[in-house]
């Protein structure tokens, strides 16, 4: 059964802008156009975007903050935006950037407030809670004041709070956000086991494809509002076709480099840029590079999902233009 | 705080979505998971403020002084004139005692709403609207600061010193328009506050505009209404109702003429006025929420 | 060269207040407001005691919109650079200030005076202008006065913004400087004349309010305006808002080197 649907949804802001001294132009602005999508039961989806894409927009409408202007939504069984209440008590939500804890209590007030809030039954809190500060070993935390706690470990307070009353869809804005390697990992680590270990399903907002590699069998691409790829993430990057950039220091100056299967994009003194497809190991790539020039040290980037979706888009558009016309969607903020 | 447990009208009971059932419908239910909310997030600001101790201390003694230097100004004034608009300084200090307790409970209860605006700006309004509970109550027990008690506990000094100077005949619709003023003032106070912060709903930046209406209304209140404009008067009664907090039925309790001759009924309205009040300020409320969710009319 | 530095301070904080438009607005109504709601009540206490204090009905509606005026030019509750500085103080982020090669206190005065140009013009002269229509206020012919006066009200900004200076200082001292702020903000209200004139003050307390810093932020400028002081006692008059205005500045000196050694010796 799908937990998720949404059917024909747009959403529209009116938006005043000052045109000259005195006059006001109202303008109609479709940050979501037309979004269809189902999401089953379990399932682990990461939901990306540039920003301005539509991503909030539609994590708001899911969650019954924001009312479509158009089209049928349905998560857990309810309406969002007629019983925003009822659906509050079947979802979990973390914004990165926005904890929810209480600053200067200790982290075991603010899990007693969810439970209250939230109408947790003792028993049930108290399972959720043991199981929550096994994972996120929060358990010697919990008397300390969420002001004193490092971002990674208010991150893990924060997804604790999210899924303290059980909640059958758990929505994540930006979670790793900010934080170091360690804390990035054991977060990942922690959803990893809430999906597939307790069957929660997770919707995933995030710019770092890394989250959606470890953590999603599925991604959606948004832009312009609506979805313009939906599928596993090794077809995103054969679609996108996109490249990673291995970043190569030599001991001085020196003519680009000549390597099968790289292109050099970039040269600044000693160092230069190699660029590469994303499919590609970079393994080969690195000990021909070592091999034949005086390699100091290197780094290999990730693609810039913007880069990812942009050529995306431009393809996609390159295709439709000999179409009918495309529709003039227009970014918001 | 002692611990609340889960109160009638909320079985707890895992529903189809694993929640309990919240209490949907019901006015009352609502009203009363609202107040409870209310109380559960009043309580945790209070013990957040304990953190900084000393400066809860300094804020509490600095809010009695700071709405008590009001009287003193008034006092003051009193040493020159035996009568300001034809009232002496226990009647003014009556109506200055009624008002600032009305304003300064309000101000308790509700007052933080005004950080609406700012809740909009940084977006943490989303958060609150994604918990299981009256988005109002949240807003209203937001940053609540206990410190605020230092205002209606000094008008009720003053309120303590003007009854016992006045020479009223305590009859007793005159004892009961007591307890009715401070209860119906609070009530008008806290719709105003709840009304003028729904502004914010549409203009970010509105919130001292609420405050004139406020903090200017409680000083208005302050001094008899023979002192200003009939116009102006009349608009506390007609417009914005503040004249039901205290002015009207002062004119009964301390037996003085209306400057506006109004009916009589009008000094017994307050329940009236502050019930219209009310519900002006849900509705006001609920249509700003409507407008920030976006739904159409 | 530094002159200019500091220039640039203040017109850039001048164009920074500026930009807040409907903060600016809303606060001008907000003084009208009250403006109103207070010339009742003098005029009530004028009525039963003309010319008390040695002011004229007229001149005590005026003292009243003068006042208003200056409320948010002079800062009497605080405010202006204090939530910024204080927050610097509490993230540590001071401790980069206080080694640059600018002074902090003149860098945070020139901003603050640039502040105050603008909230005389914009919160100042509005309330000032409905007053005027609405009563008949007694506002000098003279240009001297006018002149007089601008020149009061920069000291007057002057000495409220070394007293908040202070205030927030002691940030570096105790977790929070808010509290201090919210006492000291009230005396101001209080001793500066901003609720009543000081020459309705009772023998003792009337005689030490004089004298104290808070009469030069109000009290001082309004006489000036009402032309209460002229010749020699507008020279007194200047001369004392001035050496409070040094005496204060040089004891936020002291503070904020003591501070200094302080940020020194934790390391910052």
């Amino acid at each position: 059964m799908a937990l998720i649907e949404v059917d024909g949804v747009s959403r529209t802001f009116t938006v005043r802008a000052r045109a000259g001294r005195f006059r006001r132009t109202r303008r109609e602005v479709r940050a979501v156009d037309g979004l269809d999508f189902t999401v089953e039961e379990g399932e682990c989806v990461g939901y990306i975007g540039p920003n301005g894409a539509g991503k909030s927009t539609t994590v708001k409408m899911l969650t019954g903050i924001l009312v479509p202007s158009a089209g049928r939504l349905r998560v857990a069984g309810v309406d969002p935006a007629r019983e925003r209440v009822r659906l509050a008590h079947r979802i979990g939500v973390v914004f990165g950037q926005r904890t929810t804890l209480w600053w200067d209590l200790p982290l075991r007030d603010s899990f007693e407030l969810v439970r209250r809030v939230y109408r947790v039954p003792a028993d049930r809190f108290r399972r959720n809670l043991d199981r929550c500060l096994e994972m996120l070993d929060l358990g010697p935390l919990l008397d300390t004041p969420v002001r004193q706690l490092s971002l990674g470990q208010r991150m893990r307070g924060d997804l604790a709070a999210a899924l303290l009353h059980d909640p059958r869809v758990l929505y994540l804005d930006e979670p790793t956000i900010g934080l170091d390697v360690v804390s990035r990992n054991r977060v990942r680590e922690f959803l990893r086991e809430v999906n597939t270990g307790h069957g929660t399903t997770v919707l995933l907002t995030t710019h770092d494809l890394t989250d959606v590699e470890r953590l999603c069998s599925r991604v959606m691409v948004i832009d312009h509002g609506r979805v313009v790829h939906d599928g596993g993430l090794a077809e995103l990057h054969a679609v996108g076709e996109s490249e990673r950039t291995l970043v190569v220091d030599l001991a001085a100056p020196h003519p680009p480099v000549e390597v099968a299967g790289a292109r050099v994009v970039r040269v600044e003194g000693p160092r230069q840029w190699l660029a590469f497809p994303a499919s590609r190991s970079a393994a080969p790539l690195v000990a021909e590079v070592a091999a034949r020039y005086p390699l100091v040290d290197l780094s290999v980037r990730e693609p810039a999902i913007e880069d990812v979706i942009a050529r995306l888009y431009s393809g996609e558009r390159a295709g439709a233009a000999a179409g009918a016309g495309e529709g003039a969607a227009v970014r918001s903020g | 705080m002692a611990d609340v447990e889960d109160g009638p009208g909320s079985p707890a009971a895992p529903g189809a979505g694993g929640g309990s059932a919240p209490p949907v419908g019901r006015l009352p239910g609502r009203t009363a998971w609202g107040l409870r909310v209310w109380w559960m997030t009043a309580a945790m600001w209070t013990r957040s403020a304990m953190a900084y101790r000393t400066s809860f201390v300094l804020m509490t003694v600095g809010n009695l002084a700071a709405t008590g230097m009001d009287f003193v100004v008034i006092a003051l004034m009193f040493r020159h004139t035996g009568s300001l608009g034809g009232w002496g300084l226990r009647e003014v200090a009556f109506l200055y005692g009624t008002a600032g307790l009305a304003m300064g409970l309000a101000d308790l209860l509700v007052g933080s709403i005004d950080k609406l605006g700012e809740r909009i700006r940084l977006g943490t309004l989303d958060v609150v609207l994604v918990r299981p509970a009256p988005a109002l109550a949240q807003m209203a027990a937001d940053r609540f600061a206990l410190r605020r008690i230092g205002r209606p506990l000094q008008a009720s000094a003053v309120l303590a010193w003007a009854l016992a100077g006045l020479h009223v005949d305590w009859t007793w619709d005159r004892v009961l328009l007591l307890p009715v003023m401070a209860v119906c003032g609070t009530v008008i106070f806290a719709s105003l506050f709840v009304a003028g912060s729904c502004l914010q709903f549409w203009a970010a930046d509105a919130a001292e505009v609420q405050n004139t209406v406020t903090y200017g209304g409680a000083t208005l209140l302050q001094y008899p209404p023979t002192v200003f404009a009939r116009e102006l008067v009349a608009g506390t009664v007609f417009g914005v109702p503040l004249a039901f907090v205290n002015w009207l039925p002062a004119l009964h309790v301390l037996g003085r003429p209306d400057p506006l001759h109004l009916p009589e009924a009008f000094r017994f309205a307050s329940p009236a006025a502050a019930a219209l009040a009310a519900a002006a300020a849900g509705l006001l409320w609920r249509a700003g929420l409507r407008s920030y969710r976006g739904t159409g009319s | 060269m530094l002159l200019t530095l500091y220039g640039s301070v203040a017109r850039g904080s001048f164009r920074r207040h500026a930009t807040y438009r409907a903060a600016t607005f809303a606060g001008a109504f907000t003084n009208t407001a009250f403006g109103f709601i207070l010339s009742s009540t003098y005029l009530a206490l004028w009525h039963a005691r003309p010319g008390l204090g040695g002011y004229s009905a007229e001149a005590a509606v005026t003292y009243i919109w003068i006042g208003q005026a200056l409320l948010a030019t002079v800062a009497v509750w605080g405010g202006g650079f204090q939530d910024e500085l204080q927050a610097r103080i509490r993230s540590g982020d001071v401790a980069v200030d206080l080694y640059r090669p600018v002074d902090l206190q003149a860098w945070w005065l020139a901003g603050d005076l640039g502040r105050a140009a603008f909230q005389l013009l914009a919160r100042g002269a509005a309330p000032l202008l409905v007053g005027a229509l609405a009563y008949r206020l007694r506002l000098p012919h003279a240009a001297e006065t006018w002149a007089a006066f601008l020149l009061s009200a920069a000291l007057a900004v002057t000495v409220s913004f070394a007293v908040r200076y202070l205030v927030s200082l002691t940030g570096f001292w105790l977790l929070d400087a808010d509290g201090v702020r919210a006492l000291v903000g009230i005396t101001g209200m209080f001793l500066s004349g901003m609720l009543l004139p000081l020459a309705l003050f009772p023998g003792a307390l009337g005689a030490a309010a004089r004298v104290l810093p808070w009469s030069a932020m109000v009290q001082v400028p309004c006489d000036v305006l009402l032309e209460r002081r002229t010749g020699g006692a507008l020279a007194r008059a200047l001369g004392f808002q001035l050496l409070w205005a040094v005496l204060l500045l040089g004891a936020g000196r002291a503070v904020q080197g003591a501070a200094t050694r302080r940020v020194v010796v934790q390391g910052g």
